[in-house]
């Protein structure tokens, strides 16, 4: 795998394969659903690995029935931010789990400027380490990628 | 009790007498929602009746001696004796065996110690001479006594938020070779793997700090690789450093500079003992540190069908003292393991509720009380070309720890975790989407390697080789009548 090319994000479940097509998509929203989770549609600027507050795309959708319905919101949010991350999350509400069941991009932007790592150097090589995105330090929220 | 035993010999006579008949034996004994009640397969010697061997081990693991003390009439004995009151034949077992079910009140044991509770049910009894064996096979543990212990210091659930992944099988390696290479070259080892696709990394059982590779410079030149991982990958990445170490002490002070890292994990070995594996369990959790355990030295008493303890019961107790990780098996690798106990294990560690299962080798119904629950690790032997099967035994709670099949990779190390990873996903989505994948995994993975060179190469080297010996512990099978919880 060669690195420093520009970046693909590897968050969600699937980043290491070929982008999912809409069908593949209808696809994982019905394992969802069928297992009684509900869809969440969020997308961001800021891509941290620590991120875990993206924005919602509307409410969670509690009692989707058909996939159809997802894809659907998938695609009015990427036609709203074509150039933002978009991830499809599927939450599982049951008692002794209530967390995320399954989670995964459908869309990144077309240029990934990734992460810039900062070394702290103190006493006796100790090292403090920061991840920084380089898109949430160019510009201000709302203002990173050209919409 | 009555005053005299059943061979009408006074019960208080000073001198020797059968466990059975001091009250250690009480075939119409029915245990109440909060005893622990313990499963031992035992092997009386030649002579000695298996209602007597039950006995002497339900005596031996509470209260008795050998021979008549008056001072147990200072107590409420009745209380504290614990009862044998079912032994059944094990099928066509030579020498004879049978499962002994043997009750215990609680408070028997100290609230929060494994130290405690392995210190009667496995202290003085396995050594017994009336036996010529002992196996302490299942246990059932009361919710009164399993909320006197902490847990696991995260659990799966918390454990996947912290590091933000969800609905597949995490990845790792272990560092290859374990012992020999320098820090620095270690970090590469480790680098390249984080970069690859892997998840976490991990230290050895055995990398501790020797002379070649001293803890401090591990942590250091690790941490780095981790930290670079994520910087080209965006996701969080992290290394099992090993804080074992020989003193309480040396173990904190090493998981403190772990912490100051930022490393999200840290790791221990079995062979610190249940009491340190407590400490840093609480440790783990008072500073937000996933705990992986290594069972090294487990199968020294686990692995004989006749002798030992069971390594479901090990299960239990780690997830009582609270560990995150503990490695488990792996159905199809290298080590030891029957696929139907080794999905018992996983059952025990993972589920909230655990009904009796003869076939799992499950001999009680086991309700966690709402425990988090403790994320297995598959490690030793396993390789991209088993994905399919790797799913489907051990399910998507699990760590897969590749290393040879990872670092053993003809194109690289980065090359042999971008072809775990691959594998894992390709088999995630072909399963949400229906698909047979157990009978299709192979389909499958060749589908994903047309368009992922390091995948089609794992294929092409590794993709025939299995471990197909036969295990030397299965579960009877056969249906053992269980007690109604």
């Amino acid at each position: 795998m060669a690195t420093g090319t520009g970046l693909k994000i590897r968050q969600g479940t699937f980043s290491t394969l070929p982008e999912l097509t809409d069908d593949e998509i209808r696809a994982q929203i019905q394992y969802g659903i069928d297992n009684g989770w509900a869809v969440s549609i969020e997308y961001t600027d800021d891509p941290h690995p620590r991120n875990v507050y993206w924005d919602m795309w509307g409410m969670p959708m509690f009692d989707l029935q058909d996939a159809a319905g997802g894809l659907h919101e998938v695609n009015r949010c990427r036609e709203a931010f074509p150039n933002h991350y978009v991830k499809v999350s599927l939450y599982n509400p049951k008692l002794t789990k209530q967390t995320v069941g399954l989670q995964f991009m459908v869309q990144r932007p077309g240029h990934e400027p990734g992460f810039r790592l900062i070394r702290t150097e103190t006493n006796d090589r100790h090292m403090h380490y920061t991840l920084e995105s380089y898109a949430a330090t160019a510009a201000p929220h709302g203002d990173r990628y050209a919409d | 009790m009555a005053g005299k035993s059943e061979e009408g010999r006074p019960r208080w006579l000073a001198g020797v007498m059968p466990y059975k008949e001091m009250g250690y034996w009480k075939p119409d004994y029915e245990p109440e929602d909060s005893d622990i009640i313990a499963a031992f397969r035992i092997t009386p010697q030649d002579g000695v009746e298996p209602e007597e061997a039950a006995a002497a081990v339900a005596g031996e693991s509470s209260t008795a001696t050998w021979t008549v003390v008056w001072t147990d009439r200072l107590t409420a004995y009745d209380n504290y004796q614990a009862k044998a009151y079912k032994v059944i034949p094990v099928p066509n077992s030579s020498p004879p065996s049978y499962i002994a079910y043997i009750a215990y009140k609680h408070d028997l044991f100290e609230e929060g110690s494994i130290a405690n509770l392995t210190s009667s049910i496995i202290g003085n009894v396995f050594g017994f001479k009336a036996l010529k064996a002992l196996r302490l096979e299942d246990m059932h543990i009361p919710r009164e006594y399993i909320k006197t212990y902490q847990g696991p210091p995260h659990g799966i659930i918390t454990e996947r938020e912290m590091i933000n992944k969800y609905g597949r099988p995490l990845l790792g390696a272990t560092t290859k070779p374990k012992l020999g290479l320098s820090p620095r070259n270690y970090g590469r080892v480790v680098y390249e793997a984080l970069r690859g696709g892997l998840d976490f990394v991990k230290d050895d059982e055995n990398i501790n700090s020797q002379n070649f590779n001293r803890w401090r410079d591990r942590y250091l030149y690790c941490m780095e690789a981790v930290h670079r991982a994520m910087e080209v990958t965006g996701e969080v990445k992290g290394h099992y450093l090993n804080v074992t170490a020989a003193t309480m002490e040396d173990m904190y002070e090493r998981a403190e500079f772990a912490k100051e890292l930022g490393s999200v994990i840290i790791m221990i070995d079995l062979t610190i003992g249940f009491t340190a594996m407590t400490s840093m369990s609480h440790w783990a959790r008072k500073n937000g540190i996933i705990l992986h355990l290594h069972r090294a030295g487990y199968a020294t008493y686990a692995r004989q069908k006749n002798h030992g303890v069971n390594f479901r019961v090990l299960s239990k107790w780690c997830r009582l003292l609270g560990v995150d990780h503990i490695h488990a098996g792996t159905v199809v690798g290298k080590l030891e393991g029957d696929p139907n106990a080794i999905r018992g294990y996983y059952n025990t560690l993972r589920e909230d509720k655990v009904p009796a299962d003869p076939v799992q080798g499950i001999y009680f119904d086991q309700d966690w009380a709402h425990m988090p629950g403790v994320m297995p690790v598959a490690s030793g032997g396993i390789h991209a070309g088993q994905m399919h099967q790797l799913l489907h035994y051990l399910g998507e709670d699990v760590v897969l720890q590749f290393g040879g099949g990872t670092i053993g990779h003809p194109m690289g190390i980065a090359a042999g975790a971008e072809a775990n990873r691959v594998a894992v996903e390709a088999m995630i989505k072909a399963r949400n989407e229906g698909r047979d994948y157990f009978r299709e995994g192979p389909d499958i993975l060749r589908t994903a390697a047309k368009t992922n060179a390091p995948l089609a190469s794992a294929l092409e080297v590794w993709g025939d080789i299995t471990f197909d010996f036969e295990s030397t512990d299965v579960p009877d099978v056969l249906e053992l009548p269980t007690p109604v919880r």
